[in-house]
């Protein structure tokens, strides 16, 4: 009898000892591409993502929405407070796209340009939940 | 205290003991879980930057929270099988497997509704909605699992297998918000305190708790069921149905 729990407890343990060597083998070949999103510096750094199709998030730098007046064309720059890059778009944009919001668009980045063409716009939300009041009061404040 | 863990990994005492508690814990979580989310939806404030839409934390967050717990109980309860053949452990597994999977799909269905208004898609295929789906499919195996052998000891055996390995999964949904960039935002409330304002937050702990009250509830109900399955030509069993005649 207690040999044959010995053996339970090793044959666990040597799962659980293999899951976890399989779990760090799994996280670092996902570090690779797993990321949803480049942020601007990924892509002015020098090293050259070769996609047809990618998507970069970042903030909406402030004062940069320029919105024609005429159609859903819009551009604006997507920053990581290091760098930032203009982003041409038409379309409808979410109900959370504003200025230093979070924002995550899918497209083409042309590198000849520095310009990136997104098909898609989606609003990044933060973990930050706030009343309306108190977020008035804090605007008021300051 | 061993007596006690003894007497709970009997079958008849825990059946007793359920009997006696079901009702009361049941009653107490409904009760809970209204006043948290009648509260969080009628009565909160409404958040900044999201508007009303964001009310539906209160099921989101207490479905998901509730789900990925049920998968680390199951975790300990496969090793406790795996070792020391308790039985209890494997009734436990196969009773709350599918509440996993029911809260697990509440949680997917809830953010979903929430993602459209607020990101703007439906689904994304991001870290961490892939991996909370991956969650789903976990449970869904494990319950496929229930009825694929003749043998008892045999599915006992392949669920708990199945469901260690599936523990993989939980440290890769708690933390793929923070390793990798994600589109859902990373968590809200930590050990070290919380980014939602109080009068938001405290009626989503209240909904949090009511969850867990329910599913503690409904899961020693499934629990009873499940132990009845097994034990239904031994006389105990008899012995409480004369009884209750």
């Amino acid at each position: 009898m207690r040999a044959k729990r010995r053996n339970r407890v090793i044959f666990v343990s040597s799962l659980i000892a293999s899951l976890s060597i399989a779990f760090i083998f799994i996280v670092l070949a996902m570090n690779e591409n797993i990321d949803f999103y480049y942020t601007p510096s990924d892509l002015t750094s020098s090293k050259i993502i070769d996609k047809d199709s990618l998507r970069i998030g970042g903030l909406v730098q402030e004062d940069s929405i320029k919105m024609s007046k005429d159609s859903l064309k819009t551009n604006f720059l997507v920053t990581d407070l290091e760098n930032s890059i203009e982003v041409y778009y038409e379309g409808i944009l979410p109900n959370l796209f504003k200025e230093n919001s979070g924002v995550i668009a899918r497209g083409f980045y042309d590198y000849s340009n520095g310009i990136f063409y997104a098909k898609e716009i989606l609003a990044k939300h933060d973990e930050n939940y706030i009343p309306k009041e108190v977020k008035k009061a804090l605007v008021n404040d300051s | 205290m061993r007596q006690l863990f003894n007497q709970l990994i009997s079958f008849p005492y825990f059946f007793k003991f359920a009997q006696i508690s079901f009702p009361y814990l049941f009653l107490l979580s409904i009760f809970v879980i209204l006043f948290g989310v009648l509260w969080g939806v009628f009565f909160s404030p409404v958040d900044a930057t999201q508007g009303e839409v964001y009310r539906i934390i209160y099921l989101h967050v207490p479905a998901a929270s509730v789900a990925q717990s049920i998968y680390y109980t199951m975790v300990i309860a496969s090793i406790t099988y795996l070792i020391w053949r308790i039985k209890m452990a494997s009734v436990f597994m196969i009773s709350m497997a599918p509440l996993g999977a029911i809260f697990t799909f509440l949680a997917l269905f809830t953010g979903s509704v929430w993602g459209q208004p607020t990101w703007g898609t439906w689904w994304v295929w991001d870290a961490r909605l892939t991996s909370t789906l991956i969650l789903l499919i976990l449970y869904l195996a494990i319950i496929s699992l229930f009825s694929s052998f003749d043998r008892r000891s045999s599915t006992d055996q392949a669920v708990s297998i199945v469901v260690l390995i599936g523990g993989i999964n939980l440290p890769i949904i708690k933390l793929s918000v923070e390793w990798w960039n994600t589109l859902h935002q990373s968590a809200s409330i930590t050990l070290s305190g919380s980014s939602i304002d109080n009068e938001m937050l405290i009626p989503l702990l209240i909904s949090i708790l009511g969850f867990y009250l329910y599913v503690t509830a409904i899961g020693m109900r499934r629990m009873q069921v499940e132990i009845l399955k097994r034990e239904i030509s031994h006389s105990w069993v008899k012995k409480i149905f004369k009884e209750s005649r």
